[in-house]
C-alpha cells in the first residue's frame, strides 16, 4: 500500500508539515516494498489560488491510498481526494514521518 | 464623475462617509450611492429608500460534458485558479474556485466544458429624493464578490447618465475585491483612523492606489484619537488630506440608531462639506 505524508523533507525522521496543500514536499512510502518517493511541492507557493485540488492531484498521481497530514485538507481537497480514493488521516503535528506512521498503525491518528 | 470611498483597515468609517457625503450631496444634485462591499452591504441601513428595481445576478462556470469529452486535459492546463482538474477518466469543477475567465470552456477543442449560469446575488435599485442607491448582495455561500461588484457597476454606467456624481462605498482590505470597485473611478477618498493600525493598512491601500495608478486623497476619521503619524505621512508623500472629522461619541450614537450624523453635528458637516467642494472642483 502507498502511504502518502504531508512534510518538510523526504527522510523517515523529516518533521511533518501541517499544511496540506501547501505542503513543502509530498513523501509517499510504500509499505509492501519498502520503498520512498518524493515530490518537491514547493513551487505550490505561487499558486495563489486552488492549492488543495493541486496537491490533491498529484496524490492522485502518485498513486496514494491514504494520506497521513496533520490538519487536514479543505473542503475542495477533500471532494478530490475521496474522487481519487484516498483515505485521508489527522492530527500527526509534531511528529517525524516515523512517528507519523508508528501512529498510523497503532490506530493513534484520527480519521477524515 | 466616479468617487470610490475605500480604506484598507475596516471599520474606519467607508459607510458612514459614503451615505453623509450622497446625503449632503443630494441637498442640492442628483447623486448615486452604490454599496459595493457585496459581501456585507450596509450603506442600505442609513438611506431608507423606495425599492425600485431588483434583479438576480449570475455568474458562469463551466459544466464538464462527459459524452463528449476526449480527456486531452487542455481544461486543466489552462486553469489559473485549479478550478478545473482532471482525475484519471473524469473532469471535476471546483465552481468556488472559478474565476469565469472562460478559458477551459474557449479552449476546449469538443467544447465539452459549456459555461452555464449560476446565481451568485441580487441587485437592488432604490430612490430617496435626489438620491438613487443601488446596492448589491453576494448570496450565503456565495465565494466570490469581484463579478458581483463588476457587474454592480456596469449596471450603473448602463442606466445614469455620466454627468451624476457616483459614490462607490467599497469593501475593506487591498485584495481583488478593493480592486475591482476602485480600478476605474476617478478618485479614491482613503478613510482612516489616527492611530497606529490606521496608518499601517492606509500604507498599504496608499499603494494599492499607486499601483492602479488612481489619483487619491485621505479623509481622518476620528480626529483626535491616537497621534499625529498619519498626518505627518500624508505631508511627507505629499498626499491631500481632505478632511479631519472630529472623534465624538455623538457620531457612534447615532450611527448606531441608523442615523446620519452630519445634520446633527455641525463640525462633522463643515468637513464633509470641504470634500464635498474638493469632490465639484475634480469634476468642473
Amino acid at each position: 500500500m502507498k502511504i502518502a505524508f504531508t512534510t518538510k523533507g523526504t527522510e523517515w525522521n523529516s518533521e511533518m508539515d501541517p499544511r496540506f496543500g501547501r505542503t513543502e514536499f509530498i513523501l509517499v512510502y510504500d509499505d509492501e516494498k519498502d520503498e520512498f518517493e518524493s515530490f518537491d511541492n514547493r513551487e505550490i507557493e505561487n499558486e495563489a489560488h486552488g492549492a488543495g485540488p493541486k496537491t490533491s492531484q498529484k496524490l492522485f498521481e502518485m498513486v496514494a491510498q491514504v494520506l497521513i497530514t496533520v490538519n487536514g485538507p479543505g473542503g475542495n481537497a477533500a471532494t478530490v481526494l475521496e474522487k481519487a480514493g484516498v483515505k485521508s488521516f489527522i492530527g500527526a503535528g509534531q511528529m517525524s514521518v516515523k512517528e507519523a506512521y508508528e501512529a498510523y498503525k497503532n490506530n493513534s491518528l484520527k480519521g477524515f | 464623475m466616479k468617487i470610490a470611498i475605500a480604506s484598507g483597515k475596516g471599520g474606519t468609517g467607508k459607510t458612514t462617509l459614503s451615505t453623509n457625503l450622497t446625503a449632503l450631496f443630494s441637498e442640492t444634485e442628483k447623486i448615486i450611492l452604490a454599496d459595493l462591499d457585496v459581501e456585507e452591504p450596509n450603506s442600505g441601513l442609513f438611506i431608507n429608500g423606495e425599492l425600485i428595481q431588483e434583479e438576480i445576478k449570475y455568474k458562469t462556470i463551466p459544466e464538464w460534458n462527459e459524452s463528449t469529452c476526449t480527456l486531452c486535459g487542455e481544461c486543466q492546463k489552462n486553469c489559473n485558479f485549479h478550478a478545473v482538474i482532471q482525475l484519471g477518466p473524469q473532469i471535476l469543477v471546483f465552481p468556488e474556485l472559478c474565476h469565469s475567465c472562460y478559458a477551459c470552456s474557449e479552449l476546449c477543442p469538443t467544447d465539452s466544458l459549456p459555461m452555464i449560469k449560476q446565481r451568485m446575488g441580487q441587485l437592488k435599485q432604490f430612490k430617496k429624493d435626489n438620491i438613487t442607491f443601488v446596492e448589491s448582495r453576494l448570496d450565503i455561500g456565495q465565494e466570490q464578490a469581484v463579478p458581483l461588484i463588476g457587474q454592480t457597476i456596469e449596471y450603473i454606467e448602463n442606466n445614469f447618465s455620466e454627468d451624476i456624481v457616483r459614490i462607490f462605498d467599497s469593501p475593506p482590505g487591498t485584495s481583488c475585491p478593493v480592486i475591482e470597485a476602485t480600478k476605474d473611478v476617478d478618485f479614491v477618498i482613503l478613510i482612516t483612523e489616527p492611530t497606529p493600525f490606521g496608518l499601517h493598512d492606509l500604507k498599504l491601500a496608499v499603494e494599492t492606489m499607486k499601483e492602479l495608478k488612481n489619483d487619491f486623497g485621505v479623509v481622518i476619521n476620528r480626529y483626535g484619537i491616537g497621534n499625529n503619524n498619519v498626518v505627518e505621512y500624508c505631508d511627507e508623500e505629499n498626499i491631500p488630506i481632505l478632511a479631519k472629522i472630529p472623534n465624538s461619541r455623538k457620531v457612534a450614537e447615532l450611527y448606531s440608531k441608523g442615523e446620519l450624523v452630519y445634520k446633527e453635528i455641525p463640525e462633522v458637516k463643515k468637513e464633509l462639506q470641504n470634500i464635498k467642494n474638493y469632490i465639484l472642483h475634480l469634476k468642473n
